[in-house]
């Protein structure tokens, strides 16, 4: 069973963002990379790249696949987690401490329209 | 099995060989000949061993390999069909294996004759006005697939068309070979069965729309029973039908992609015409288009005069060429010898047979295992795991587990529809006693992963190598002798 965070906010394709003051940390879900898999590989943005909602931001590669990240939110990459650079792996033991990127929201009313952790639980059980 | 895990250099003793040459009685040096400045000055530290030591060597590295020769092959999209050895021995007569791709026409007239006599065998069983049989594999079929459809639209000012749908259950050189191609993909989604939804499809056509790349039956092995109206909404639209062939085999002699309205294609000849594959190829992935598209094909082609005399076309309009010469002709050579070993009526059950024995799998099985989309599949079809998902036993687990049993795993993890996909295709080629072990051993390592789900999980116990690190192996890969050295 896949576990969800309460006070995340999710994406239907299976990211998720915490929001602190106007900067979102935005990660993958313990579904996500349980459906990965073995993850070997995560393509991140620069810091001061602009992040469109919607649009994608990077890729994860496992040993299964590879699948583009989807930004749930816009705004400009104010930092990534470059552990993931030398340790993608640390995806694969726990994907809520260990998050991609951080964003400097630029319409933090983006927020609303993402899914909470009961709506996100109740898609990834479908 | 013995353990061997040698290289050649490894053999190597200094001053050991397996040959004695006669004196130079003739005088000379031939390297005199040759320009300073492009010799080697190094020297080639080729491996030094006896001719036994070479054979042994040989001989047990071929041991490790598993092939359709020597066990059950289910791998899923693959139509890892038996390859009849005739193909072997026409492909080997010195007649055509010695001949070299420059020899004027009027010398390899035989030759000539075969390749034509093929681009048209293909053309008859895909319903296609013409075939180019130059492309070397699928991937590069549908490169040189959408390339025609891209300088068809070209052709007629259409510059807009740029983008190429593709259903979200294809194989993944589709959309690779449209990138490629410098197309742009738009994904249409699939209906629970599995098959194109007509509603998602239509709002996505416009006068932007390239085309379509379809497989029929789909990955899940489903016929796509809807093709008729697909095929006239897209037309309608402006846009070409693309057949991806590589589950061609069940409609073999029985249904013509081109009657189901599809303008171009690509065949697999090393998948439904019985050449080897599996081990990297060579193979060969013919290209066939409808009449209005054939001054688009590659050239070189191969035609025939008014005199019946045969001759290489090299062409001016085409989008120019894809390959040397004229492709792989052996694998050619493999596939006409099946087609005429087959014949007009025999080929037509080919597919009924494969298609048996995947249903006769599919229901023998489905108590188990958790089939997805039920109903009669054609050669192929998909479970999504094992059916009793407590026990925390993967497709990976169970993919393993059937090395031990002395099977070649079935495809996994693809389609990208379901988590923990395992496609198993078992083809025309293989007897119901070969289906039954499999089936049983199937029945087995379910009923281990609930008794003893650690003996899966931990599989495979019994091969010469287990379980690989995948993860290392993909980050970390050590490719050359000399880093294998280094990291130990």
């Amino acid at each position: 069973m896949s576990k969800v965070i309460e006070n995340l906010r999710y994406s239907d394709s299976h990211e998720w963002v915490l929001v602190e003051g106007d900067i979102a940390t935005v990660g993958i879900s313990d579904y996500a990379q349980h459906a990965l898999g073995n993850i070997v590989y995560v393509d991140m943005p620069e810091a001061g790249d602009q992040v469109e909602a919607g649009e994608e931001f990077g890729a994860v590669e496992s040993v299964k696949a590879a699948s583009d990240l989807i930004s749930p939110v816009s705004g400009e990459v104010v930092e990534v987690n470059e552990a993931l650079e030398d340790a993608p792996e640390l995806i694969n033991e726990d994907a809520f401490a260990n998050w991609i990127m951080k964003v400097k929201l630029s319409d933090a009313s983006e927020i609303d329209a993402l899914l909470d952790a009961a709506a996100y639980a109740k898609i990834c059980e479908e | 099995m013995k353990y061997y895990d040698k290289l050649i250099f490894e053999l190597s003793r200094e001053g050991r060989k397996g040959y004695e040459l006669p004196a130079n009685k003739i005088g000379g040096n031939s390297l005199n000949s040759i320009p300073t400045e492009l010799r080697r000055c190094k020297a080639a530290e080729l491996p030094e061993v006896s001719e036994l030591e070479v054979v042994r060597h040989y001989t047990n590295l071929s041991t490790k390999n598993f092939g359709v020769d020597t066990g059950f092959y289910p791998l899923g999209s693959c139509t890892m069909k038996y390859n009849p050895k005739i193909n072997e021995e026409v492909a080997l007569m010195p007649q055509f294996a010695g001949i070299h791709p420059l020899q004027s026409a009027d010398t390899v007239q035989g030759a000539l004759e075969v390749y034509y006599n093929l681009q048209q065998a293909l053309a008859s069983i895909a319903g296609l006005e013409e075939f180019t049989l130059n492309p070397y594999a699928g991937a590069h079929g549908e490169l040189t697939g959408l390339m025609v459809m891209r300088t068809y639209h070209e052709s007629r000012g259409e510059h807009k068309r740029t983008k190429v749908i593709v259903p979200n259950s294809a194989h993944g050189t589709n959309p690779a070979s449209a990138m490629v191609a410098g197309l742009e993909v738009v994904e249409v989604k699939s209906k629970p069965n599995g098959s194109i939804d007509v509603e998602d499809l239509k709002p996505l056509l416009n006068d932007e729309i390239a085309g379509i790349m379809m497989t029929n039956p789909n990955t899940l092995g489903m016929f796509e029973t809807e093709i008729m109206e697909i095929a006239k909404l897209v037309h309608d639209a402006g846009g070409l039908l693309y057949y991806d062939g590589a589950n061609l085999n069940p409609l073999l002699g029985k249904v013509r992609p081109g009657d189901m309205g599809f303008d171009i294609m690509h065949i697999n000849l090393h998948k439904t015409f019985s050449t080897p594959h599996g081990g990297g190829g060579p193979g060969s992935g013919p290209v066939g288009v409808n009449k209005d598209l054939v001054e688009f094909l590659p050239n070189p082609r191969v035609r025939k005069d008014a005199d019946g005399k045969f001759y290489v076309d090299f062409g001016k309009d085409s989008l120019g060429s894809i390959s040397t010469f004229l492709g792989n002709f052996g694998v050619m050579l493999k596939a006409y010898a099946y087609i005429l070993t087959l014949g007009k009526e025999n080929i037509k059950n080919v597919g009924p047979m494969a298609t048996l024995n995947a249903n006769y799998i599919k229901e023998s099985l489905k108590d188990d295992y958790l089939l997805p989309i039920d109903g009669v599949c054609k050669h192929e079809f998909v479970f999504d795991g094992i059916k009793d998902k407590s026990t925390g036993v993967t497709t990976l687990n169970i993919a393993k587990r059937l090395l031990d049993y002395g099977f070649h795993a079935p495809t996994i993890y693809f389609p990208l529809l379901f988590h923990e996909s395992m496609m198993i295709e078992p083809t025309e080629t293989e007897s119901i006693e070969t289906l039954d072990e499999f089936i049983e051993v199937m029945h087995k390592v379910a009923k281990e992963a609930r008794e003893t789900p650690d003996v899966v999980k931990n599989a495979p116990l019994t091969t010469l190598v287990r379980k690989l690190d995948e993860t290392t192996a993909a980050k970390h890969p050590v490719l050359t002798y000399k880093a294998m050295l280094n990291n130990d």
